[in-house]
């Protein structure tokens, strides 16, 4: 794997007559899980897309190794960056092996035939996603848990240094949640891929993220490691949530425990203050 | 996670996928060269196949078949197999783009300016065949303009593009029914029975013009497919493959407008066609399958409403009335199958 | 045509309040807008007459007096026809566009016009050259039958009439009774000459006869249209919660289908098929009035018979002698305003 460097500076993206996010500057570390967090409508899913060139800044630049995206030829992009998006339109009746294949796209050219190259790729992502023995499957007849993890080999397949994914966890089970962000935690330890996540879950966000970035109504209020960054002012400044901070008793990043108005117990209360 | 790559699964799977597609197409296009051949044997004078096909490919010299293959079937028939093949692609086209099964060029505007303006040229200007043909071709042409233009907003959305064509469409109807409404009978009649669709009337040269459109549009289509392939996924993925989705969606739709202001100038407005064409290919091949089965399926549908109309009923009657009565059953089918897919409203 | 968007930028809510008392307002001042252009409707024309003719032709009728006669048999059945074929358009329109939450749904899509078109062509067919009144008989049994096969096919299977379901049966009823019409109309010169005068909807040519016949049918669909309020308003949550909050969703889309049937099919054979006020004007008035569909029926009552009379009128003044069908001018017209709506302000989701 190559290293990369993706940045923003200055960015301002919106639709329609409003701005979503203005004059953010952020810098995705090289080679590492990166997960943004946030409330809805905070613009994290914005940024993503933002960051994967699919809107057009209104200011400021997305920068991708030293040259601004909006100059690069988007197959050029496509080769080292990919996206997964929130959600994806399969084709009716459409099978899972020539779904993943075509994530090949940008290594295609016009007029090239199917190469080893591309089955090779194609095959390594229906094996890194465990999804091998669904080639020939239909799509629609696939469980969410599957055909998420048949978008994530398609994404795979596009065999991109930088990978990026918006809420790929919504809708699945917790055992999916799990399993998927296991994987991608595979994928970046075992071939350096840096990943970008937004994911709604703070606790899995800070389980697994080496870099969380916590955003509030467009702008970027806090982001480092989550153990340095998560602590009980921050989410109730980012979510409205009163809560307490935890050491997660499984790994050892911050757990957030809900206050909530009914079961917190008053004793417990006490010992925490 | 590293288990083994098992890169013969991915490749036999992918070459099935291939060998069932070429399969069905190399099919769909000898059955339609059947019915091509077929439908010149027949009439008040038999021809056999073998004398059809020695006729057309000028093998032999025996002025009465010839005259009867080459000079009376064999416009009509070739008419058919390209207005068939020009819709069929064009249908597949626009349905991948705007990822509704539903929609149709025709639809959406375009057949109507070509209406329009055919049949203006019919009762207001008293036009020769090709003057009608001309009419109708620049009339597509220029609704498609229109609506593209009205639709325009920072790109183009498939709900939009298509609620204006149906508003574009309505609008040159209106006129249309005043035109007819106003015009002598013998011009009304001319102007209702182009609008209805015939392969048969279609002259020499708009013709000739359908075909070299047809010969220079193919290969870029088939060119298109792999971008075609990406916008099937919805704009945000096909961006994220590389993919240049507005400029790919512009010459995707400009090519399958084109195709369709050609066979509507060739043949009036057949219906349903374009419709059921893209569906109907796609549940044979499966969804790898191409634009070509598409445009064999088209071809099979109107040689093979020809030939009833013609040869069938009773009086012989333009092809557009059967296209209607044979897309009634397939739209019901859709219904059917609608439910089961889960995907009804 | 149903059909389902794209994944879109999002569209910007723009929550509507109005009070109850300038909606009232507002209503009382669409009757009066409503007496205005019937006023119009009366004088204007080819042939203008005076306010003393017009009284004289109420009071002292003289039906020698060819203005009068003008009045009385040409003028007033024809402003009659409008206003309750227009309120019965833009009732169907809006109860279409809540049963089927589609803001294309158009009574179009039922059949109607097909059913109608190809029960006359085959009266001419088998019968010859009929009044206007017959035709009126056969457009509304042919309508009402198209209407019937639609909802029938559609209905096949555990969910009943869903409005996709609706859609593609409507499109395929109308596509084999297109045929059908084409056929006759291709071997039967008679049946082409009448079917391209009628299939541009005209309040021209419509006389008292027609009037009383398809009064009791328009009056009957206006009143159920008018009770169909609330239900739409639940429905306009989907079934699943409808059905929840207790409303009979089987039970209220039938008769909200039978109501735009009637109403469709008695204003398409007085007049014609007549576009597009089914589709716009309802969304004109959900403009003014909000989600609210008691209001939205309301006001579509009021407006489309003035859409469709103000369009009459302009059709009878801008060729004089001559005269532009109805039809036409409300396609001319609707279609513009139609794509203003569309470029101007995504249409909001129902």
């Amino acid at each position: 794997m190559t290293s990369h460097d993706l940045r923003a500076n200055n960015l301002t993206l919106g639709y329609a007559d409003t701005d979503i996010v203005k004059g953010l500057d952020v810098q995705i570390p090289d080679g590492r899980i990166t997960v943004i967090v946030g409330a809805n409508a905070c613009g994290k899913s914005t940024l993503l897309r933002g960051l994967a060139r699919l809107l057009s800044p209104r200011g400021g630049e997305v920068i991708l190794d030293g040259k601004s995206v909006q100059d690069m030829r988007s197959i050029d992009v496509a080769k080292v960056l990919g996206l997964l998006p929130q959600s994806p339109v399969a084709p009716d009746g459409i099978s899972v092996g020539d779904l993943v294949g075509r994530g090949r796209y940008p290594h295609q050219g016009w007029f090239r035939r199917w190469s080893d190259e591309d089955d090779r790729a194609v095959a390594a992502a229906l094996a890194a996603t465990g999804t091998t023995d669904l080639e020939d499957r239909n799509i629609a007849e696939l469980s969410g848990g599957q055909r998420q993890r048949v978008w994530v080999a398609m994404a795979l397949a596009q065999d991109t240094d930088l990978l990026l994914l918006d809420e790929p966890t919504t809708f699945l089970d917790i055992n999916h949640q799990v399993e998927l962000l296991d994987l991608l935690t595979d994928l970046n330890r075992e071939s350096g891929k840096t990943i970008v996540i937004v994911l709604h879950d703070l606790n899995l966000a800070c389980r697994y993220a080496d870099h969380i970035i916590a955003m509030k109504k467009g702008a970027i209020l806090a982001e480092g490691a989550p153990k340095d960054v998560i602590n009980a002012a921050v989410v109730t400044e980012v979510f409205g949530l009163a809560c307490e901070v935890v050491p997660d008793p499984v790994s050892d990043t911050p757990m957030i425990v809900p206050r909530g108005r009914h079961h917190a117990s008053p004793t417990v209360i006490e010992t925490l203050a | 996670m590293a288990a083994t790559l098992d890169v013969p699964v991915v490749r036999s799977g992918r070459k099935q996928r291939r060998r069932r597609a070429t399969v069905v197409t190399t099919v769909l296009a000898v059955v339609a060269v059947c019915l091509f051949i077929l439908t010149m044997m027949v009439g008040s004078y038999y021809v056999s196949p073998i004398d059809v096909v020695t006729s057309v490919l000028h093998l032999r010299d025996d002025p009465t078949t010839d005259f009867i293959v080459r000079d009376l079937r064999l416009p009509t028939a070739a008419a058919a197999l390209a207005v068939g093949i020009a819709l069929g692609i064009s249908g597949i086209v626009f349905q991948k783009l705007l990822g509704n099964p539903l929609a149709s060029p025709d639809f959406v505007g375009v057949s109507s300016g070509a209406s329009l303006f055919a049949v203006s040229a019919i009762v207001i200007f008293n036009g020769s065949s090709t003057a009608i043909s001309g009419s109708a071709l620049v009339g597509a042409l220029l609704s498609a303009l229109l609506i593209y233009l009205l639709a325009w907003r920072d790109g183009i959305s498939g709900y939009r593009f298509i609620l204006i064509g149906i508003a574009v469409s309505e609008f040159m109807l209106s006129i249309v029914g005043y035109v007819i409404s106003r015009a002598e009978l013998y011009e009304a009649r001319e102007a209702m029975t182009w609008l209805v669709g015939t392969v048969g009337q279609a002259g020499a040269g708009e013709l000739r013009t359908l075909l070299v459109a047809l010969v220079v549009i193919i290969p870029i289509a088939l060119v298109l497919e792999r971008p075609l392939r990406t916008l099937e996924l919805g704009d945000d993925t096909a961006k994220a493959l590389g993919s240049r989705v507005e400029l790919n969606r512009l010459a995707l739709i400009a090519l399958s407008i084109i195709l369709i202001g050609f066979a509507t100038a060739v043949a009036g407005p057949i219906m349903f066609v374009a419709l059921i064409a893209g569906p109907i290919s796609q549940r044979l091949t499966g969804p790898s399958g191409g634009i070509m089965a598409a445009g064999m399926v088209g071809a099979i549908i109107v040689l093979g409403a020809d030939l009833v109309a013609q040869q069938v009923l009773p009086t012989a009657l333009p092809t557009g009335v059967v296209t209607g009565i044979v897309g009634a059953p397939y739209l019901i089918w859709l219904l059917a199958t609608v439910n089961r897919e889960g995907r009804g409203g | 045509m149903s059909i389902t968007a794209r994944t879109e930028a999002p569209v910007e809510q723009r929550p509507r309040h109005r009070s109850r008392a300038t909606l009232a307002t507002g209503f009382v001042i669409l009757i009066g807008v409503l007496a205005v252009v019937c006023f119009f409707s009366i004088t204007m024309g080819a042939r203008g007459v005076g306010l003393s003719t017009i009284w004289k032709a109420f009071t002292d009728y003289d039906p020698s007096n060819a203005s009068e006669t003008v009045i009385r048999e040409l003028r007033v059945p024809r402003t009659l026809i409008g206003i309750f074929a227009g309120a019965a358009l833009g009732l169907s329109g809006a109860i279409l566009q809540g049963v089927t939450r589609n803001p294309l749904a158009d009574p179009g899509i039922m059949g109607i016009n097909a059913g109608a078109a190809t029960s006359i062509v085959f009266a001419i067919m088998v019968l010859g050259t009929q009044s206007t009144s017959t035709y009126v008989w056969f457009a509304f049994l042919g309508a009402g039958v198209a209407t019937v096969t639609v909802y029938g096919i559609a209905s096949f299977g555990r969910e009943g009439a869903t409005p996709v379901k609706l859609a593609l049966a409507g499109a395929a009823v109308t596509a084999i009774l297109s045929s059908i019409t084409s056929a006759i109309v291709m071997t039967n010169v008679s049946a082409l000459n009448e079917l391209r005068f009628w299939q541009v909807g005209s309040l021209a040519g419509r006389y008292f006869p027609v009037f009383w016949q398809t009064l009791p049918f328009l009056v009957i669909g206006i009143v159920l249209a008018l009770g169909t309020g609330r239900a739409l308003n639940g429905l306009a949550l989907g079934e699943d919660l409808a059905l929840a909050l207790g409303q009979r969703v089987r039970l209220t889309r039938v008769v909200m289908f039978v109501t735009v049937a009637i109403l469709c099919g008695a204003a398409t054979s007085a007049c014609g098929p007549i576009v597009f006020v089914g589709l716009v004007v309802p969304h004109l008035a959900r403009m003014i009035c909000g989600p609210d569909y008691r209001w939205i029926l309301s006001y579509s009552l009021l407006l489309t018979p003035v859409v469709v009379l103000v369009a009459d009128i302009i059709g009878r003044v801008i060729i004089s002698p001559g005269e532009l069908q109805v039809g036409v001018v409300l396609g001319v017209i609707g279609a513009p305003a139609f794509i203003l709506l569309v470029r101007y302000r995504n249409l909001a989701e129902l």
